[in-house]
C-alpha cells in the first residue's frame, strides 16, 4: 500500500476517535487497528512511524505504541 | 390463483385471512368458526368447501363481479356473493342449492357466449379457472346464438379459432370487436380474445404491486384491460412485469410465453430466489429437468406470494450460451484458455497456490467468498482460507457494501442484522427512508411497503435523487430531503439535535434500555447549535423546516422504522451514518417491538449469510473475532488444524498487497469484483499482478480476464443450500436439475480443497449446515429437517429461542444496555472544485442486477441495454448536451463515455448512473476513497466533470480490445 493512503486510512480512523470520549481516545484507535489491520499493514505503519511518521495524526502515533508487534510468518516448509 | 399442480396446503382461499374474534357459522350442515370479517366463500374454503368463482382470489380484496359464487343464506333475501358477504354468528348457508346452482350454471353460459371455445389447443388447457369452472357447475350446452364477440376474427360467431379460420366469410371484413394479442413484452401475452374482465389482473396491479398500470377501458360490451394510455402496448404502458397481473389471471389472456412455448409444468419445488436480499420463495415449476416457469410461492414469509421481473422471469441466463461448462487453464493471461478436465485444472491450481505459499509464504493468497452463493458454500470457501491455507485471507463482496452495517450496529447493539422481519412494515407509521431505492432494488418488499402508505402510513425519504417512492401512483412522501451526496452523517444528526432539543425522545425507553452516561454525552454532542438544521444546511442543502418537520414525524408519529441501503453504508462515513441511525432508533424508542426497528436492505440474496458465515477476515463464523482463543478452539478441534490468531487482508488490502507484491493467489467464487468494485485501474493492477488467480462462477466475467485457472460454477437451480435474507431469515434452495457443470459450488470447493490436502468428506449441504450450527451459538438450533418443517426460521435459532427470531432485541439489547456513539460530520475528501463540479452517485435499476452478469444474458435488456447518466436540465444546458447524446464522465480516477439522460430526479450539482454494463464501467470513474472503519469503498460521491463526445474513450476501447483476448479459448485437445 502506498505510505500516502496507509497515512490517510490511519488518520480516518483517528479523526473519528477524536470525536469520541477523551479517556478512551488511544486505546480505541490502538484496539480499531490492532482488530482490522493484518499484520503486514501493521508492520508498514510501525516501520513508517520509525521513519518519522510523517503526516500521521498524533493520535495515531500514541495508538501505535499500544498496537502489538505484528508476527510477520515463516514460509510453510 | 391457478392451481392445477397445487396440493391442498395451496388451495385457494377466495378472500385475504382477517383478524378479530372468532364467528361461528354453518355452511352446508357443518359448523365452522373463524375470525369476524372473514367473508362466507373463506369459511366455506375453511371446511374444505370451494365455492365457484372467477372474480375471487385470495391475495385480493373480494370484488363481487363474477356472480358465480352467490349462495343462499337462511333469514336473508335474494343470492348475495359469498365473497363479499362477511360472516355472522349463527349465519347458515347453502352453497349449492337448487336456485345457486341454477343461477351459476346461467352465468357460466354467458361468460362462455363470448369466449372462444379452442380449449385444446389453448396455452392454458389444465390451467384455467373458467374451464375448472364450467366443469364445476355443470354447464352442458350454450344455447347463445352467435353474435357480437371479442374472440372472432371474422365475426362468423361461436367456433373454435381452427373453424373460424376454415370458415371464414369470402370478402371477410373482420371484426370490429376483436383485439389482437399483444406480445411486447418478453415475457408473457395479453390476448384480449380470452378476457372474462374479471378485473384481477387489474386489482393484482394495484393492491399486490402498487404499480397501477393496468385499469378496465370502456363500459359494458366494450369493457377491455387496458395497459396505460389509449395506444400503449404492455411495453410502453408503466407495467414494471412483476408478473402479479399473470399470476391473477385465471384464463389464457395473460399467459407466460415460456408455458406458450413449452405446455404446462408437470411439478414443482419450493426454492429461493438468487437476485436480491429481499430472498422471495418461488415455485420452480417443471417438466422433467426442464424448467416452465418460476412463480412466486404464496406461503414464502418474505415475498407473501409476490414476485418482481427478475426472480419472476430472468432465470434464462441457467441456459446462455456464454455459460462455461468446462474448467480452463493457461499460464498466462495473455494466452488463450485451454479446455481440459476437472483433475487436471484441479492440480494445476493446487499446486500453483501451494507453490506460491512455499515462494511467498503462508498468507500469500487468499479467497474472495460470494454473497451470490449459498451459506454452505460461503462456509467452505472461508474454511478454506482457515483449515487449508492456514491465514484469515477471506473477504466477501460485502466489504464493499454492507460491512459498515456490521460494524456499526455491532458497537451500538451488539449484533450485525437487521431488527425485524419484513411483515413488521404492516404496523409501522412512520418510514424514514435513506439511501435506498426499493422500488428498483428491493421490488416486492417496496410493494409491501407501498401498501402500508396507502393504507395512511407516512414516509420521510433522504435521497439525492427523487426516487419513485418520493412520489408515484397513490403514493407521496409526506418529506423528501434531497441531500448533497456525502452529507448524511451532518442530517442524521441534524434529525437528532431537532429531536432531543425539542424534546421529542422517548426518555423511559433510554432510562431502561440504554447507557444513560453514553445517552448524555450523545445529548449534550447533538445539542450543540451547530448541528441544528439550519446551521447544517448550508452543507447539505436540505431546507431547515422540512428538517424539523421530518424529524418532528418521525419522533411523534407513532411506530417509526428505519430503512436504508448502501447509499447509507458507502461513504467516508458509512459507518458513522450506521451509528447515527442506530442513535435515532434508541432516542425515539423505536427498536424491539413490531413496526420499528432499524432495516438494513441487502444487496445481494445471500449478504446477510455470507457476513454470518465468518466471510470477513477478522471474524469466523457468528461475528466472533480471530483473537479470541475459546473462538478458534471450536473449529480447531473439529478442523484439526490451528487458525491464526491474526486479522487477514480485506479485498483493498489484498489488491494493494499485490500490487506490493505480497499477495499472489485468488481463489474468487461468484464474484465479479473487476467490474463490481472501485477504481477499476487499480482492481486491475492489483489482479495483473497476481501469479494464480482462480475464477469459480457461470461466465467468463471481467475478473476472469485476468485469471489463470477457470472453475465453471452451477447455478441456484442446480444446487441444494441455503440462502439468509436481510431479516435473517434462512431458506431453503433446492435442486431442481443437475449441474450443467457436472458439479454443485460447494463440490468444487471441496474437490480443491483436497486438491491441497484439505481432506474434507462432505456428501450433501445438509452436513456443512450441521458443521455450523455445531460450532455457532446464533445457528445452533438450525437443521435441514427444521428448515423442512417450517419453511424457513430467523436466526438467532437456538435453545432460547427455538423456533427462530423475528424481532431482536425485544428485552434488551444483544450488547446488554444500547449504546450511543457520538455521530461528527466529517467531510469526505472527495470534493468538488472548478475540474470536477459535479458529484457522481451511483445506484441499480429495476430490470438489471449488480454487474449484470445474469439480468443482461436475459431478455431483461430491453428495459435497460446501456447505462445512461442522469444529469439535470440546467447543468446540461450550459454544457451542451442533449437528451440522449454521447457524454464524457471524468474524475481524478478516470474516464468513460455514456448516453445522457435529462431529468429534474436530481439536483443541479448532482449526476446518476447505474453499474450495470461493462462496456461503460462506471466504477472507472470512483475513486479509493473508503469507510474510515471497514474500508467500504465510497461509491456513492464521486467529483466528476462532463462534456460532449463522440463515443467511447481510448481507455474503453483498450478495455474492450484486452477482453477479447483474454476471453480466446482454444478446443479441447482430442
Amino acid at each position: 500500500m502506498s505510505p500516502d493512503k496507509m497515512v490517510y486510512m490511519a488518520n480516518q480512523i483517528a479523526t473519528f476517535f477524536k470525536s469520541q470520549k477523551e479517556a478512551d481516545r488511544v486505546q480505541n484507535v490502538a484496539a480499531h487497528i490492532s482488530d482490522f489491520w493484518e499484520p503486514r499493514m501493521r508492520a508498514q505503519l510501525k516501520a513508517y512511524i520509525a521513519g518519522g511518521g510523517a503526516g500521521l495524526d498524533p493520535l495515531v502515533l500514541a495508538a501505535a505504541e499500544q498496537v502489538p508487534e505484528a508476527h510477520l510468518e515463516e514460509n510453510v516448509s | 390463483m391457478k392451481d392445477f399442480i397445487i396440493p391442498t396446503k395451496d388451495m385457494d382461499m377466495g378472500t385475504p385471512a382477517r383478524q378479530g374474534a372468532p364467528v361461528t357459522l354453518k355452511v352446508d350442515g357443518f359448523d365452522v368458526t373463524v375470525p369476524e370479517g372473514t367473508s362466507v366463500m373463506r369459511a366455506a374454503a375453511e371446511l374444505g368447501m370451494q365455492i365457484p368463482k372467477l372474480c375471487a382470489s385470495d391475495n385480493l380484496e373480494a370484488f363481487g363481479s363474477c356472480r358465480l359464487c352467490v349462495v343462499e343464506i337462511e333469514g336473508r333475501r335474494g343470492t348475495p356473493a359469498s365473497c363479499t358477504t362477511p360472516v355472522a354468528d349463527g349465519m347458515v348457508v347453502h352453497t349449492q342449492s337448487e336456485k345457486v346452482k341454477r343461477i351459476r350454471k346461467g352465468v357460466m353460459e354467458l361468460y362462455i357466449s363470448d369466449h372462444p371455445l379452442d380449449c385444446l389447443t389453448c396455452s392454458a388447457n389444465g390451467d384455467c379457472e373458467l374451464q375448472d369452472m364450467a366443469g364445476a357447475v355443470g354447464l352442458r350446452d350454450q344455447r347463445y346464438e352467435a353474435g357480437r364477440n371479442h374472440y372472432d376474427t371474422s365475426g362468423a360467431g361461436m367456433l373454435a379459432a381452427g373453424d373460424i379460420r376454415a370458415r371464414a366469410p369470402q370478402g371477410d371484413m373482420g371484426n370490429p370487436d376483436y383485439i389482437p394479442v399483444d406480445d411486447s413484452n418478453p415475457y408473457f401475452t395479453y390476448d384480449p380474445a380470452k378476457c372474462i374482465v374479471c378485473n384481477r389482473c387489474v386489482r393484482a396491479c394495484e393492491e399486490v404491486q402498487g404499480t397501477f398500470a393496468l385499469t378496465i377501458e370502456g363500459r359494458g360490451f366494450d369493457s377491455r384491460v387496458s395497459a396505460g394510455a389509449a395506444g400503449d402496448d404492455f411495453m410502453a404502458s408503466d407495467c414494471v412485469s412483476c408478473g402479479a397481473c399473470v399470476q391473477a389471471c385465471p384464463t389464457a389472456t395473460l399467459q407466460e410465453k415460456s408455458v406458450i412455448e413449452m405446455g404446462t409444468p408437470e411439478r414443482s419445488v419450493i426454492t429461493t430466489c438468487a437476485y436480491c436480499g429481499v430472498g422471495c420463495s418461488f415455485k420452480a415449476e417443471l417438466n422433467g429437468d426442464q424448467l416452465v416457469r418460476m412463480v412466486p410461492y404464496k406461503h414464502g414469509k418474505a415475498n407473501r406470494g409476490h414476485s418482481c421481473v427478475k426472480g419472476r422471469f430472468a432465470y434464462g441466463y441457467a441456459n446462455h450460451k456464454d455459460r462455461i461448462l468446462s474448467p480452463m487453464i493457461r499460464e498466462r493471461i495473455d494466452a488463450p484458455w485451454q479446455e481440459v478436465s476437472w483433475d487436471e485444472a484441479l492440480s494445476f491450481a493446487a499446486q500453483r497456490m501451494r507453490g506460491l505459499q512455499e515462494t511467498y509464504g503462508r498468507k500469500s493468497i487468499g479467497v474472495i467468498t460470494s454473497s451470490r452463493c449459498t451459506n454452505e458454500e460461503t462456509y467452505l470457501v472461508q474454511k478454506l482460507a482457515r483449515n487449508v491455507f492456514g491465514n484469515n485471507n477471506t473477504d466477501t463482496c460485502a466489504r464493499v457494501c454492507h460491512s459498515p452495517t456490521g460494524y456499526g450496529l455491532g458497537q451500538t447493539f451488539g449484533t450485525s442484522a437487521g431488527t425485524q422481519d419484513f411483515d413488521s412494515v404492516e404496523e409501522t407509521d412512520v418510514i424514514i427512508l435513506i439511501g435506498a431505492n426499493p422500488t428498483d432494488a428491493h421490488p416486492v418488499f417496496a410493494s409491501r411497503m407501498k401498501k402500508r402508505l396507502r393504507a395512511g402510513a407516512k414516509m420521510i425519504v433522504v435521497d439525492p435523487r427523487r426516487i419513485d417512492l418520493v412520489r408515484s401512483a397513490h403514493v407521496e412522501a409526506s418529506h423528501h430531503l434531497p441531500l448533497r451526496p456525502g452529507t448524511n452523517v451532518a442530517v442524521v444528526t441534524a434529525l437528532a439535535h431537532v429531536i432531543v432539543t425539542e424534546g421529542l425522545m422517548d426518555q423511559d425507553f433510554i432510562r431502561e434500555r440504554c447507557d444513560w452516561d453514553e445517552f448524555q454525552h450523545y445529548a449534550e454532542f447533538v445539542s450543540e447549535a451547530r448541528h441544528s438544521p439550519e446551521a447544517t444546511a448550508m452543507l447539505t442543502g436540505v431546507d431547515p423546516a422540512e428538517l424539523r418537520a421530518a424529524a418532528r414525524l418521525f419522533a411523534t408519529g407513532g411506530n417509526g422504522a428505519i430503512y436504508y441501503g448502501l447509499g447509507v453504508t458507502e461513504h467516508s462515513q458509512g459507518s458513522t451514518t450506521v451509528m447515527g441511525i442506530a442513535n435515532l432508533a434508541m432516542l425515539t424508542g423505536n427498536i424491539g417491538r413490531r413496526g420499528v426497528g432499524v432495516n438494513p436492505l441487502r444487496g445481494q440474496n445471500n449478504v446477510q449469510g455470507s457476513c454470518d458465515m465468518g466471510s470477513f477476515p477478522h471474524e469466523l463464523p457468528g461475528y466472533r473475532h480471530v483473537k479470541g482463543e475459546a473462538t478458534r478452539e471450536v473449529f480447531e478441534k473439529i478442523w484439526g488444524t490451528r487458525i491464526d490468531p491474526e486479522p487477514g487482508l480485506r479485498i483493498p488490502n489484498m489488491l494493494d498487497a499485490a500490487v506490493d507484491g505480497t499477495f499472489k493467489g485468488l481463489y474468487c467464487q461468484g464474484e465479479d469484483i473487476l467490474q463490481s468494485d472501485p477504481d477499476t485501474k487499480h482492481v486491475a493492477a492489483g489482479l495483473a499482478a497476481m501469479e494464480c488467480v482462480i475464477v469459480h462462477d457461470l461466465f467468463l466475467n471481467e475478473t476472469a480476464n485476468y485469471a489463470h485457472v477457470f472453475l465453471p460454477g452451477s447455478t441456484f437451480l442446480e444446487k441444494d443450500g441455503t440462502f439468509t435474507n436481510a431479516e435473517r431469515r434462512i431458506n431453503r434452495v433446492r435442486r431442481v436439475m443437475a449441474p450443467l457443470n457436472g458439479y454443485a459450488d460447494w463440490e468444487v470447493t471441496q474437490l480443491l480443497a483436497n486438491a491441497m490436502g484439505g481432506d474434507w468428506h462432505y456428501t450433501h449441504p445438509a452436513q456443512i449446515m450441521d458443521e455450523i450450527a455445531s460450532t455457532t451459538p446464533s445457528f445452533a438450533g438450525v437443521d435441514y429437517a427444521l428448515l423442512e418443517e417450517k419453511g424457513s426460521v430467523q436466526w438467532p435459532c437456538n435453545e432460547e429461542h427455538p423456533g427462530g427470531t423475528p424481532l431482536m432485541h425485544v428485552d434488551g439489547f444483544v450488547r446488554g444496555k444500547g449504546r450511543f456513539i457520538v455521530t461528527e460530520y466529517v467531510a469526505t475528501d472527495e470534493k468538488t472544485g472548478p475540474r470536477f463540479p459535479l458529484l457522481l452517485t451511483t445506484g441499480r435499476i429495476l430490470s438489471q442486477y449488480n454487474v449484470g452478469a445474469q439480468t443482461r444474458r436475459t431478455e431483461n435488456s430491453v428495459w435497460h441495454d446501456q447505462d445512461m447518466l442522469e444529469i439535470h436540465p440546467h447543468d446540461a444546458e450550459v454544457r451542451g448536451v442533449n437528451d440522449g447524446d454521447w457524454v464524457k464522465l471524468a474524475s481524478r480516477a478516470g474516464e468513460t463515455t455514456l448516453r445522457a439522460r435529462i431529468t429534474d430526479r436530481v439536483s443541479t450539482g448532482v449526476v446518476y448512473t447505474t453499474f450495470h454494463h461493462p462496456d461503460t464501467q462506471a466504477n472507472v470513474i470512483t475513486t479509493d476513497f473508503s469507510d474510515w472503519a471497514t474500508n467500504c469503498p465510497e461509491y456513492k460521491v464521486t467529483a466528476v466533470q462532463i462534456s460532449p463526445s463522440n463515443g467511447p474513450t481510448e481507455w474503453q476501447e483498450d478495455y474492450a480490445e484486452q477482453a477479447a483476448q483474454a476471453r480466446r479459448i482454444l478446443p479441447a485437445a482430442e
